[in-house]
């Protein structure tokens, strides 16, 4: 019970401080917008092929922009110390790390709501047909960038270098999930169930959230403790 | 004495995949359907063969330095990965001399290649996280932590590439024609020419485990100066 | 009963030892001194006091208990180089968050009654980057003391303190040591801590050189001891 309340205090104060400030989600919106408008001049924006390519460009958006996120997430707790405070108060390593989780998971879904209609009005794309579905898939994609996002953001961060290490290592590593998050959403926005053959891509986003999640919670202690 | 026995060993390397190479290039005959260039399947397979041990062996040994914190698990981590990567490498580079002589383009979607060239990024991302921290037990740990992690994913990279092309076919790499029956000779040769070269890869590892080990005593005589 | 219990303790970052074989009792109700040059250890020694660092050898037992439980963490107060509070946050709301981490009962009230007792209740609403840098100290130290800690371990606390802080913490350290809290302090001030001090250890390049309680000698002359003990010795 003190661990669901220490995480939610932690996840609070993420919120509240983000909000506040609204750095992060200003950076990432707008970030956006702009891979956007540049991918509109990359190729042609009302042709058919867009069809094929959405869920891929949607997603490709997601993560590039999501990392201005992800990148914030252990940075601001060194101003001040305050990561040592947490370190050394009662709240254990997983307490923390879902915490963390928890507040860049909601900033990461905020930041695909608000990109979604964006998208579909510059590109023409109707989103209302399997709308339901869609938000089943983001939530799962969404978690599995954020349960990699904010392990690295904590190993990375007291580097020299965080913000341009940060992508270069999550990447790679996100891509069976980006693959999966992209070849759902795009069937999605075409307005088809995910059936039979399809359905892999759904155990694959599972799959990947446990494993993942389940990595993170065991190492993250090591991470935070020198 | 230990030098001895690397070289030694680097030797008998050397004149066993000499040897190979007199048989591959001279002993086995053609191929049906691929002429002469299937040959570089000997060197193709056994550097897949090696570098997937590689990573194993990196990955036992990240976990193996977060149990016990003693830094030679560290050193043969690194050690490990390089060569892992050199060998993934070697795996990239006569897969893609393959396609270009059968299929005339260097670069094929295939998941094998796809694969490789998405675990050559992992653990060069591995190798940066190194260069980037300073102290030499953080950079322990928190590599240590990486490469499990890097580990993780290169294995469900791998299934779930095989799906993604399963849903776009395209060339792949694949060195069975016809029925799948290869000729007893050259599957054997496969195996045959795997040896020197996992060999000449332990050499390499034991080389760069000795590197690695002189320049933490470099380090820490370093730390030890200054601090007089 | 003992508070603090450190045996057989090493520090290894790479093959250099921060700390060799360091041992340090401190008993209930003590103040400690933890002096030494800047590089002897003293602040590695205090990190993993904290909990935010793990001995390479050696144990190091608080309050009853090894190694990073939550229970123990939960009581000890430490006040590090930085205030650790948060810029963004006012002061009510860092606070709040503190307290709830240490699973008080009444964040709110807690939080008030400190604010009040660090003479910031007037500013409890206001964001701390507004703060001068006196009240950030003294959020700092309300935050150390806010869930009563029977384990205090300040590093270099006076350092950069102005007067009225200083006086604060003097008061608050007393009073805590008085109610039978253990406190160790790191510090190059010695005249303010050797006037709390009970006890003093020296650390020379990572080995304790001297602990023992303080003197009256070491009082009159604070140079005493590393005269004596120190690296020349």
């Amino acid at each position: 019970m003190n661990f669901l309340r220490q995480s939610l205090s932690v996840a609070a104060k993420d919120l509240r401080s983000e909000f506040r400030t609204k750095e992060s989600i200003n950076a990432a919106v707008s970030f956006a917008v702009v891979i956007l408008l540049l991918f509109s001049f990359a190729m042609d924006p009302t042709s058919e092929m867009i069809a094929e390519m959405s869920g891929g460009l949607l997603w490709l958006v997601y993560s590039f922009a999501g990392a201005l996120i992800l990148n914030r997430s252990f940075a601001r707790e060194l101003p001040n110390d305050c990561l040592d405070a947490l370190v050394a108060s009662p709240l254990s390593g997983a307490a923390l790390f879902l915490g963390k989780s928890l507040a860049n998971y909601l900033l990461l879904f905020l930041l695909e709501l608000l990109c979604l209609p964006v998208f579909a009005v510059f590109y023409n794309v109707t989103i209302s047909r399997r709308l339901g579905w869609m938000m089943a898939v983001f939530a799962l994609a969404t978690w599995g960038l954020t349960v990699i996002g904010t392990v690295f953001s904590a190993l990375t961060v007291n580097l020299r270098l965080r913000e341009l290490m940060l992508p270069m290592l999550v990447y790679p590593m996100l891509i069976p999930a980006l693959m999966a998050a992209m070849q759902l959403t795009t069937i999605l926005i075409a307005g088809q169930p995910i059936t039979g053959d399809d359905e892999i891509w759904l155990r694959l986003l599972i799959g990947f959230d446990i494993i993942f999640t389940s990595l993170a919670l065991a190492l993250i202690e090591t991470v935070l403790i020198t | 004495m230990r030098e001895k026995i690397l070289y030694l060993f680097g030797i008998t390397a050397g004149f066993w995949l000499a040897r190979n190479l007199y048989v591959i290039l001279l002993g086995l005959p053609d191929e049906a359907d691929q002429g002469a260039i299937y040959r570089i399947l000997f060197f193709h397979l056994p550097g897949w063969f090696t570098s997937f041990l590689m990573f194993i062996g990196a990955g036992v040994a990240s976990a193996f330095y977060l149990a016990k914190r003693d830094l030679k698990y560290d050193a043969f981590a690194v050690a490990a990965t390089e060569v892992g990567l050199a060998y993934t490498c070697i795996g990239m580079a006569t897969g893609m001399i393959w396609a270009r002589i059968i299929w005339g383009i260097w670069w094929t979607w295939d998941p094998r290649l796809t694969w490789a060239l998405i675990t050559m990024l992992i653990y060069a991302g591995y190798l940066m996280l190194r260069k980037a921290i300073d102290e030499p037990s953080e950079r322990a740990k928190n590599t240590a932590v990486m490469s499990i992690f890097s580990f993780a994913a290169v294995i469900i990279t791998y299934k779930a590439i095989d799906w993604w092309r399963t849903q776009h076919p395209g060339p792949v790499l694949s060195f069975r024609s016809g029925g799948g029956r290869m000729d007893p000779r050259m599957e054997s040769m496969i195996y045959v020419n795997w040896m020197p070269l996992l060999m000449l890869a332990i050499v390499f590892l034991l080389i760069r485990l000795r590197q690695e080990q002189t320049q933490r005593e470099i380090e820490s005589l370093r730390r030890y100066a200054h601090a007089r | 009963m003992t508070a603090v219990d450190v045996t057989g303790v090493w520090k290894f970052f790479g093959d250099f030892p921060a700390l060799r074989d360091v041992n340090l009792t401190a008993e209930q109700g003590s103040c400690t001194a933890l002096l030494g040059r800047n590089g002897a250890g003293k602040t590695t020694l205090l990190k993993i006091l904290c909990g935010l660092s793990s001995p390479s050898r050696g144990k190091a037992v608080l309050l009853g208990k090894e190694g990073r439980s939550g229970e123990t963490r939960r009581g000890i107060g430490i006040i590090g180089h930085g205030i650790a509070v948060y810029d963004e946050l006012s002061a009510r709301e860092n606070l709040e968050l503190f307290a709830r981490l240490y699973g008080l009962d009444r964040p709110r009230a807690r939080a008030l009654e400190w604010l009040e007792r660090t003479s910031l209740y007037h500013v409890r609403e206001g964001l701390v980057r507004e703060f001068s840098r006196g009240m950030r100290q003294r959020l700092a130290v309300a935050r150390a003391f806010l869930h009563d800690p029977k384990l205090l371990l300040l590093d270099e606390p006076f350092t950069s303190l102005d007067d009225r802080a200083i006086a604060l913490l003097q008061g608050l350290l007393r009073e805590a040591i008085a109610g039978g809290a253990t406190v160790i302090m790191s510090t190059h001030q010695l005249r303010e801590a050797l006037e709390l001090a009970t006890h003093v250890s020296l650390l020379v390049r990572g080995k304790v050189s001297y602990a023992g309680e303080r003197t009256a000698e070491m009082l009159a002359d604070p140079g005493w001891l590393y005269a004596n003990y120190g690296e020349a010795a």
